[in-house]
């Protein structure tokens, strides 16, 4: 990494960035790093909180249900409740599985 | 106590086949059972509304197959739940008849056959809302009404390990159940033969979605769990694939809220001091689970409701001026659907690609760079006829949308199709509740029968 980069996106610190169906009513996001450095790095910045999540996608902080780091897999996982049921009509993602992208390109400060 | 192997070849039973290499690898392990979910409510109300698989036949009978041939050469219980993507009583009969004719076609040694229901009947409910034992809402809903009640087509009830391990001991050989927790199927195995349930569950935990607990990604594939006292091993069967810690603690957040409990039908499987260990290249081992019982023997209940019959349309749009004013071409388009039909007794959604089609509100991406899009039109209403014409309507008014500065006056939109397609009715999940019961066994009658010559 170059000396003269600050930020990195998540996309290049993270493995794993995904979400999906948590039962009918939520959409679960799983933000999960190879190892405990970029992790830890992550966990630590600030860029990835409630707050920061409201902000991203435009909600209040009523519909984020559950926030939590998970230590054992390195992973930042946070759950927002749906508008409306998975698979109503109207509803455009069944499986809740694309709605992640803009999650990818979170800059987190880089030390 | 003997450790117990079992084997899942499969996530979702039906929804794409299992891959065969994998899976005779693993039965060469020589696994004390074979087992898979095939249901989940990640396919939509759809099927469970309708009562329908989503999968089709031919690939729910290739997985069939594949298990009962190797469950009947190794002589060990081949266990499957949530029959046929919801679990409700015609998928249970689905695959049970399925089994009865693989059995004939490949002249199988009798065996026992149990299955079980999960159905559950809407005037039960509602003697439990009237008695006052509410039908509590999960996810922030609200306790079950008797007008959502009615407004429900289907109901099933998601069994724990209770009707699997009533089977197993009535000596089944094959279990075809209803509706069911993914993880009781593994767990109800284990416990059967004597393992407790922190073990059993946290097994099925891990094991439900086959493959998606190893690395690099890939479904389908064949895992192997072996469960001894106090610890569960997990081991990828594919070649290609490993079970690291972190791509099994990392399955053991997927598709949950919370990430250190699991609730199941009387009790609460409890990770939150659960440790990983790599014993071998492609096992992982894990430790420290727990198993609360749960106070008051509660059970999950889905539901699906129909809202309509449903008609979609499809539009594209090229002129740069008319992308830009997209949202005045869908309000024309709405406002001649409102002249003609009010505002209620209908829906009518617009998703447009290229701009939030994917996302809705959630898109943080205000401005689109799209030099097309993509409108997909969605009318719903109570006849096929009202949902066509409101569909047309609001599909082809597009076409003739009134834009103050468009160059293009002989039309606003493309068209692949002059028309509107029906497609399978609209539903929604009118029931993500829990009923209270005083036998675990209650609402899953079971049955017994022969297969085989």
């Amino acid at each position: 990494m170059s000396n003269s980069k600050t930020t990195s996106k998540l996309s290049g610190l993270a493995k794993t960035i995904r979400s999906k169906n948590a039962g009918v009513d939520k959409i679960t996001f799983d933000i999960i790093f190879r190892d405990r450095e970029n992790y830890e790095l992550v966990k630590n910045s600030g860029c990835l909180t409630r707050e920061t999540i409201c902000q991203l996608y435009g909600i209040e902080d009523k519909r984020i249900s559950d926030f939590v780091e998970f230590d054992p897999a390195y992973a930042i996982k946070f759950t927002i409740y749906r508008n409306r049921p998975s698979g109503s009509a109207g509803d455009p993602d069944i499986f809740g599985a694309q709605q992640y992208a803009p999650l990818l390109d979170i800059e987190v400060p880089l030390p | 106590m003997d450790s117990t192997k079992i084997i899942c070849p499969n996530g979702h039973l039906g929804f794409a086949p299992l891959k065969t290499e994998s899976f005779r690898i693993g039965v060469a392990q020589k696994p004390d059972f074979i087992a898979a979910d095939s249901g989940s409510d990640d396919v939509g109300p759809g099927p469970l509304g309708s009562d329908t698989s989503t999968s089709p036949l031919a690939w729910q009978e290739h997985d069939l197959e594949q298990m009962l041939l190797a469950s009947r050469e190794l002589n060990v219980p081949m266990i499957i739940g949530s029959a046929g993507d919801t679990g409700s009583n015609s998928r249970v009969d689905l695959f049970v008849s399925i089994i009865q004719k693989l059995a004939l076609k490949h002249g199988l040694t009798k065996f026992k056959l149990g299955y079980f229901y999960s159905e559950v009947d809407k005037e039960y409910l509602r003697q439990k809302i009237k008695s006052g034992s509410a039908i509590t809402g999960l996810d922030d809903r609200p306790s079950l009404t008797e007008q959502e009640l009615d407004a429900t087509e289907n109901i099933v009830a998601m069994a724990g390990v209770h009707p699997f391990l009533d089977l197993l001991e009535q000596g089944a050989d094959v279990i075809i159940g209803g509706r069911s927790s993914d993880s009781a199927i593994f767990a109800a195995a284990a416990m059967s033969q004597g393992h407790c349930e922190a073990d059993a569950y946290y097994l099925g935990k891990v094991l439900e979605c086959a493959s998606f607990c190893a690395e690099p990604y890939g479904g389908k594939e064949t895992v192997l769990g072996e469960v001894n006292p106090g610890e569960v091993l997990v081991s990828a069967m594919s070649p290609a694939q490993k079970c690291t810690i972190a791509s099994v603690a990392g399955h053991a957040m997927y598709e949950r809220s919370d990430p250190f409990h699991e609730q199941v039908a009387g009790g609460t499987l409890d990770m939150t001091h659960c440790s990983y260990e790599q014993t071998e290249e492609n096992i992982t081992r894990i430790t420290g689970q727990t198993f609360k019982t749960a106070s008051e023997f509660r059970v999950k209940l889905e539901g699906s409701g129909k809202t309509g019959e449903r008609f979609l349309g499809i539009a594209g749009i090229r002129d740069p001026y008319t992308v830009e004013n997209v949202d005045k071409v869908i309000e024309w388009a709405k406002t001649q659907v409102r002249e003609k039909f009010g505002d209620e007794g209908y829906e009518l959604y617009y998703s447009v690609y290229g701009k939030n089609g994917v996302m809705g509100d959630l898109e943080p991406v205000k401005h689109s760079k799209s030099h097309e899009l993509c409108v997909v039109v969605q009318a719903v209403a109570p006849s096929a006829e009202i949902a066509e014409e409101i569909c047309m309507t609001a599909t082809r008014q597009m076409f003739y949308a009134r834009l103050d500065d468009v160059k293009g006056t002989a039309g606003s939109v493309s068209f692949i199709l002059d028309e509107v397609v029906a497609t399978s009715p609209a539903y929604r999940w009118t029931i993500n509740h829990t009923v209270a019961i005083d036998d675990p066994l209650e609402l899953f009658p079971r049955h017994m029968i022969e297969a085989g010559i």
